[in-house]
């Protein structure tokens, strides 16, 4: 596995991010700092904030207060002399492409082939050549297994090939940091293990950080660098997972493994 | 006693000129439909509102009497349409109204995550509706076209009231030389009848060709 530098500026900086639906708190002055590299699996009961943690780094939400950073840059602002601003549409556009998401129901496009799934982004948003995106999306699609696949169209393929055509299409804009929104949550069970398979290649081969909303426990603590225990908009309690799995300290938390492991 | 190949060489130069007017019209209201059915959908207010009053303007107000401003009313104000100009701009605005609708219905209706894997990709708006969102809306728009389609073709009979030799206009001619009422008329509504299931087998071909390669999950036929 890759190495953490711990000195390193922080790849995604949440500093007192708050996000409110109406009444319902669903992020709560948070803060949280993710190092370049790091894996970082975030848990927790539904409804307490962690897909709204990763879609807020992905701008598919707004937030009400605080400040995201990534990779230096504030995402939702702009500096204008030492003052932030709010953020213009070209600022959000350029942020996005240091950003990949994945999607717990994949979200492929299903007019186009799983070739143009991957290429079209690289080439109308990065501006790459047909050829350079071609050869990109083949290369990334042999690495997840699909190189036999690229005329066919989604609606063809099994869940768990859709979302690793969805692991490429993210990688194809070569993003820095990589968020995982419960994607093996869709699939049935079988399919789950090809899934999680590449996301393992992804972590141990590649220089990316990733954030990962998962239910998978044993996926998590497997190659997860930190766990996040997520809890009504906040980070309960978080650590290495050998440490959050075996021994964990908030009782919340205890609650929250002992329901989820036992299901399991 | 005429029969009714006595009636059929003028009713169908009456035809001719319905069907023109069928597919200019119906071209200009397909371009209208999408230019405001997108309008009502951009980030410009003025983009949207001017959108708006085109849309609910056409639809709220009588075909027949936007035939008669284009026709009779604009010339007095100085500008003269030649009928046929005035019948295909006039009934285009009408349906490409409806047609505005239709396309923002369906744009709207295509599923959220489209949007969202879109904008996480990095997609400008105007990329986004161009290569992800129009493509998968398409398919949901051929039918109510299609409906709207045959409207304009029956609404076509209003432009015998702007001069125009359209079938009907032929047949009002024909009935006051002849008297001939029920055999005419008869004779006219076949035709239109006919026209119409030519457009539903376009329209068909268009729905199967379209439909190719998507699976909107919805029933198989």
């Amino acid at each position: 596995m890759s190495q953490i530098d711990m000195s390193a500026p922080p790849m995604v900086r949440f500093r007192n991010v708050s996000k409110a639906f109406g009444d319902l708190v669903v992020l709560d002055d948070l803060n949280l700092d993710v190092q370049p590299n790091e894996k970082v699996a975030i848990i927790g009961p539904s409804g307490s904030g962690k897909s709204t943690l990763l879609r807020v780094l992905m701008t598919l939400e707004t937030i009400d207060s605080g400040v995201i950073e990534v990779d230096g840059e504030p995402l939702w602002h702009m500096r204008r002399g030492d003052k932030l601003v709010p953020a213009s549409r070209g600022h959000l556009r350029e942020m996005r492409k240091k950003i990949g998401m994945v999607f717990q129901q994949f979200n492929l496009f299903p007019h186009m082939t799983v070739l143009r799934n991957v290429t079209e982004a690289p080439i109308h948003v990065l501006g790459l050549s047909k050829e350079e995106a071609r050869a990109r999306a083949v290369e990334l699609l042999e690495m997840v297994g699909l190189g036999d696949k690229l005329d066919s169209y989604p609606a063809n393929l099994s869940g768990g090939q859709q979302q690793r055509v969805g692991i490429a299409r993210a990688l194809a804009m070569r993003p820095k940091v990589m968020l995982f929104d419960e994607v093996t949550s869709a699939l049935d069970p079988e399919l789950v293990g090809e899934v999680l398979t590449v996301m393992r290649r992804l972590a141990e081969e590649h220089d990316l950080t990733m954030l990962m909303v998962t239910h998978e426990m044993g996926f998590a603590r497997e190659i997860a660098d930190r766990v996040c225990f997520f809890d009504s908009g906040r980070i309960a309690e978080e650590g290495p997972p050998s440490v959050i799995f075996s021994d964990p300290k908030q009782d919340r938390t205890r609650a929250f493994l002992s329901a989820v492991l036992n299901s399991q | 006693m005429l029969d009714v190949f006595d009636l059929l060489p003028l009713l169908l130069t009456g035809a001719v000129v319905t069907v023109q007017i069928t597919v200019m019209g119906g071209a200009l209201a397909l371009v209208m439909a999408f230019a405001a059915g997108l309008g009502r959908l951009s980030r410009s207010a003025p983009i949207r509102w001017l959108s708006t009053v085109y849309v609910e303007f056409f639809r709220g107000t009588s075909a027949l009497i936007q035939l008669f401003w284009l026709f009779y009313a604009l010339p007095l104000l100085g500008v003269s349409l030649d009928p046929m100009v005035a019948a295909v701009i006039g009934l285009g605005l009408n349906i490409g109204s409806y047609g505005a609708e239709v396309v923002r219905g369906a744009v709207l209706a295509v599923p959220r995550g489209q949007y969202e894997a879109a904008r996480a990709l990095g997609f400008s708006r105007a990329q986004m509706l161009r290569r992800i969102l129009v493509p998968q809306a398409i398919p949901a728009m051929v039918p109510p076209f299609g409906n709207l389609w045959i409207e304009l073709l029956k609404a076509t009979a209003l432009v015998s009231l702007i001069t125009l030799g359209d079938l009907t206009f032929q047949a009002q001619m024909l009935r006051t030389a002849t008297l001939q009422t029920p055999l005419i008329f008869g004779t006219v509504l076949f035709i239109y009848f006919a026209l119409a299931m030519v457009m539903v087998f376009i329209i068909r071909r268009i729905e199967r060709r379209v439909g190719r390669g998507l699976d909107r999950g919805g029933m198989r036929t």
